[in-house]
């Protein structure tokens, strides 16, 4: 415990002392001691956390988007042996493509608002999850899916005894992954787009020349992904309390 | 159906499920073309025209090349550090928070960072490009370091391998597996990052280009860019799978896990 405190300790003095001896100009970066006394400031302010919210917003929207879809989709591309071939080829091509190339077409059909910045989180979180969900539904034990048949279960208290709880390990770690992916989204679109949020806040304290605050709210962002990732991860535990790779030593 | 039957039914429907999309995508869009979803065939045209070569030049050349370079960087660093942190408990437990923490700013917010100290030149694009995919390599070096099997560790010792044998011959390959997922991982990353930061701030590019159409209005461009982009996107993807069979072809995981 004593290790990492003191790892951050000598970082942030680090930080000030290159800025106070002058290795890194201080119109470039300003010392830590004045970007976190910003970012307190910045805590006592309305507007930061409104800026704050506005993310969020995005974030949970276009997450929740992802979710309602792509899991429903998952289970289904992945229990059929012939959906999941004839869909594999086109999901394959249209995953890579990388959300942000959307961007134009997004502030062209949905403007520069709320919606662009779900739209944009939504398709690209949509992905992990329905991959994530095609292969938890693929790598169900036979022998319990056999079993389940034997007791003359059907096919859907099957999906729902046995495929499901099986994929859901796989389905957490796209929740997961998922939600950061989020979250960059989100932020992108307030930073290219201009929708409201922390993104924009960020671009904005640049052109202003106040690097004070544009550095408190970068280690704001950080702190909100961490956060957002401390949170996920505590609730895959939770949920999946009783699967092996949770037993193990926590970290 | 018998097992034959059956592998051909299973090729015709993977060849002619794309096949009817695209086939419904021409017909939905020559039927009632509107401003945003221009007939299909118009933005094929202006991919020719566009891309094959004319654009490739000033444009796709100069991101392909800030892209190569961040993620080039990003991975050798990374397996350098991840290989120091990786051995050591002690350091590794001491940067534990910093390395969260910066690696869960979301990367655009980097960019106006990266502007004011480096600039808006092709530094600012490495820059970001090899920050971003500094991580999952990283964590996935020190992972796979971390999970080395104690036998092996104990039999290198036993035979008095150490040093830069030991570096080579035992640690970096019995990591290997999950240093090429972070790659992996990584380079859809690099594409991503390459596309933000010249959309953010660039005079050329693909993302300049593709943002460039949309402000212009000039809409078969933008779709002729986006496609370009899928299509960047899909052949890296092929590309690193083909290296990774190649080089992990010993490890029976990467048999094991690659599906159907």
């Amino acid at each position: 415990m004593i290790a990492p405190l003191a790892a951050v300790a000598v970082l942030l003095v680090l930080w000030e002392l290159v800025v106070r001896v002058g290795i890194v100009a201080e119109s470039n970066i300003p010392p830590a001691s004045a970007a976190l006394s910003e970012l307190l400031n910045q805590f006592g302010d309305g507007a930061f956390w409104s800026a704050v919210g506005s993310t969020l917003e995005g974030w949970a929207a276009g997450l929740g988007i992802a979710i309602a879809l792509g899991v429903p989709l998952g289970l289904l591309i992945g229990s059929s042996r012939w959906a999941y071939r004839g869909l594999r080829v086109p999901i394959e091509f249209l995953r890579p493509i990388p959300s942000v190339a959307l961007i134009p077409l997004a502030v062209l059909i949905y403007g520069q608002g709320l919606q662009s910045k779900v739209f944009l989180a939504a398709f690209a979180s949509f992905w992990p999850l329905l991959i994530q969900t095609i292969y938890g539904v693929q790598d169900v034990d036979p022998v319990a899916t056999d079993t389940a048949r034997s007791f003359g279960l059907g096919r859907l208290e099957r999906m729902w005894r046995v495929t499901v709880p099986s994929a859901v390990p796989y389905i957490a770690t796209g929740i997961r992954i998922s939600s950061a992916v989020a979250l960059i989204l989100a932020v992108t679109a307030e930073l290219v787009i201009g929708a409201a949020g922390l993104g924009r806040e960020i671009n904005v304290a640049r052109s202003g020349g106040n690097l004070d605050v544009m550095y408190a709210l970068i280690v704001a962002t950080g702190l909100l992904g961490w956060l957002l990732n401390l949170a996920t991860s505590a609730g895959e535990r939770r949920v999946l309390h009783w699967h092996p790779s949770q037993r193990g030593v926590l970290t | 159906m018998r097992p034959r039957t059956r592998r051909i039914a299973e090729l015709a429907v993977e060849i002619a499920v794309p096949a009817v999309i695209i086939i419904a995508l021409f017909a939905w869009t020559a039927g009632k073309p509107t401003f945003y979803f221009p007939p299909l065939s118009d933005v094929f045209e202006r991919f020719a025209n566009t891309w094959v070569f004319e654009r490739f030049g000033s444009d796709a050349w100069p991101s392909l090349r800030r892209m190569g370079i961040g993620y080039a960087l990003a991975v050798v660093i990374a397996i350098a550090a991840g290989t120091a942190l990786g051995s050591s408990p002690l350091l590794r437990r001491a940067t534990a928070p910093v390395v969260e923490f910066l690696r869960s700013i979301p990367p655009p917010a980097l960019i106006p960072f990266a502007i004011v100290v480096i600039g808006i030149g092709d530094g600012m694009k490495v820059f970001i490009i090899a920050f971003v995919c500094l991580w999952p390599v990283l964590l996935n070096t020190i992972d796979g370091i971390n999970g080395i099997d104690p036998t092996l560790k104990d039999t290198a010792r036993v035979y008095g391998i150490s040093g830069r044998d030991k570096l080579l011959r035992i640690t970096l390959p019995a990591a290997s597996p999950q240093i090429f997922a972070g790659m992996r991982l990584s380079l859809s990353l690099a594409l991503i990052l390459m596309v933000i930061s010249e959309m953010v701030a660039s005079t050329n590019g693909i993302g300049f280009f593709v943002l460039q159409s949309q402000r212009s209005f000039a809409i078969p461009e933008m779709w002729s860019g986006i496609l370009l982009l899928g299509i960047l996107g899909y052949l890296f993807n092929l590309v690193f799978m083909i290296i990774e069979r190649h080089v992990l072809a010993w490890h029976r995981g990467a048999r094991a896990s690659s599906l159907g």
